[in-house]
């Protein structure tokens, strides 16, 4: 075996003791860090400064592969990117069409709300940022962007991708922010299936591609196909956004509840730039709270499982 | 103080390329397979120096690897402190040991290492019961004959 020269050159015998009593100072240490910053979220401060350290080295991590995609982009042939325009224009055109009816739509319920003496609520402010090629730990749906509360990001605000729902802030850095996806097992989304306005959540499997609906019972009406869209119970998310669509609903009769699983609508494995949504948050809880109808009312005794323990009788969007 | 100082430089050194692997991006699986590459070369400084880093290199690192990954400060610390302290006190049998059966060892410190922060996690109330979780000490501890390889060469120029 290779023997190693050491840097010890004080005797041995004398440090026995010395070393144990300092690892028990060090894991006092430890426990005392994780208590303060677990319980008490007194460390917020001094996370926000250190970020400012660990910022510049996440950058140069991620330099390369940001590299990498940048030569493919200035490298890419006349044909694909031909292509990609043509594509492109065909969506913009299917989306003007979209826009024009849902303009009309916006004055109307604009209007009816106003009828009703509520708020709009929807006064938006968008920012992309972009997601930095950094691995977090692999066993969670985490992810990092180059955005924070310089930019005027803050803890729990939304992300949207430009299909759907895809997550939100769980830690504000200086210029970096920590981002929990819709899939990680401990996030939870209150949703609400268009076609009928049926409210319940959606919890992340750890995959994904796949969201779980675990609060429904087993007459609930869902079908395969249905659109999940936020219901803006909570009050991180803002109301209307799609969340994703149903793909399997297991309603086995032995149980209470039904196993039905969703596709989230965002490419969550895939994206590389996300929107940051700034909502007005006072006027949407005032618009949700006191409003009652009956005619979300309609379901089974059973809809009001645990899960939902908002109030009843949010207006279907 | 400047002795002391560029004794250290190599241990330092060591880190930044450590930290860097650490955090990398890769492909999914090989993400969850990923060697504790920081903790590992903790273990080597603890082993062949164990006066220079010592329990103040693990609680360094261990540090370090909260800000860039963790969810609670102080969790990547004190399960790097344990299998650090271990490999310090038994640090004269270990570096004796042939390499294999010092792969062996460090399969064992790492899979503490890695229960530590499962136990943590459980208790902080964001439990990962993945199998994959418990791989990272099978990887680390084939990569030990190489690592010291790498990271004993470099000492042993200084």
């Amino acid at each position: 075996m290779v023997t190693f020269r050491t840097a010890d050159t004080r005797p041995i015998l004398s440090r026995g003791p010395a070393a144990g009593l300092r690892f028990f100072i060090y894991a006092m240490l430890c426990i005392t860090l994780m208590w303060l910053d677990h319980r008490h979220n007194y460390l917020d401060q001094i996370r926000h400064a250190t970020s400012l350290v660990t910022y510049p080295v996440q950058v140069a991590v991620s330099s390369p592969a940001n590299l990498w995609s940048w030569l493919q982009q200035t490298f890419t042939t006349r044909a694909t990117l031909r292509e990609r325009n043509d594509t492109l224009l065909e969506e913009l055109r299917a989306t003007n069409l979209r826009l024009m009816r849902f303009e009309a739509l916006e004055q109307e319920n604009l209007r009816l709300r106003e009828m009703r003496a509520a708020t709009t609520g929807v006064a938006e402010q968008v920012m992309v940022a972009e997601i930095m090629r950094v691995d977090l730990d692999p066993f969670r749906q985490r992810a990092l962007i180059n955005k924070g509360t310089h930019d005027g990001v803050f803890k729990s605000q939304p992300l949207l991708d430009a299909k759907g729902i895809f997550g939100q802030v769980t830690r504000a850095g200086a210029f970096s922010s920590e981002v929990i996806l819709i899939s990680d097992t401990e996030h939870a989304i209150p949703v609400q299936i268009n076609r009928n306005g049926l409210r319940t959540i959606a919890v992340g499997t750890g995959d994904p591609n796949r969201l779980s609906l675990p609060f429904l019972p087993t007459n609930a009406d869902i079908q395969t196909g249905d659109l999940l869209v936020t219901s803006g119970l909570g009050g991180v998310f803002p109301p209307g956004y799609p969340v994703g669509t149903v793909t399997q609903v297991n309603t086995a009769a032995v149980q209470t509840m039904a196993e039905i699983s969703a596709k989230p609508a965002a490419a969550l494995d895939r994206d590389r730039e996300v929107l940051l949504i700034w909502v007005k948050q006072a006027a949407e809880q005032k618009d949700t709270a006191p409003a009652t109808d009956p005619g979300t009312e309609t379901h089974e005794p059973g809809n009001s499982v645990p899960a939902d323990p908002a109030p009843q009788g949010e207006p279907p969007a | 103080m400047s002795r002391n100082t560029l004794r250290r430089l190599p241990m330092i050194v060591s880190i930044v390329p450590a930290l860097i692997l650490q955090i990398v991006p890769l492909p999914d699986w090989a993400d969850m397979a990923r060697p504790d590459f920081l903790i590992i070369t903790v273990l080597f400084w603890s082993m062949m120096a164990p006066r220079v880093g010592g329990l103040a290199l693990a609680f360094v690192c261990g540090l370090l690897l909260d800000l860039f990954q963790g969810l609670v400060l102080g969790q990547h610390a004190l399960a790097a402190c344990l299998p650090a302290y271990l490999a310090m006190r038994l640090h004269l049998r270990l570096r004796l040991f042939p390499v294999l059966h010092q792969a062996l060892m460090v399969f064992l410190l790492l899979a503490l290492y890695q229960f530590v922060l499962f136990w943590i996690d459980g208790i902080t109330g964001h439990p990962v019961s993945h199998w994959a979780r418990w791989l990272p000490p099978f990887t680390g501890a084939l990569l030990w004959p190489v690592w010291i390889g790498l990271l004993g060469h470099a000492y042993q120029r200084t």
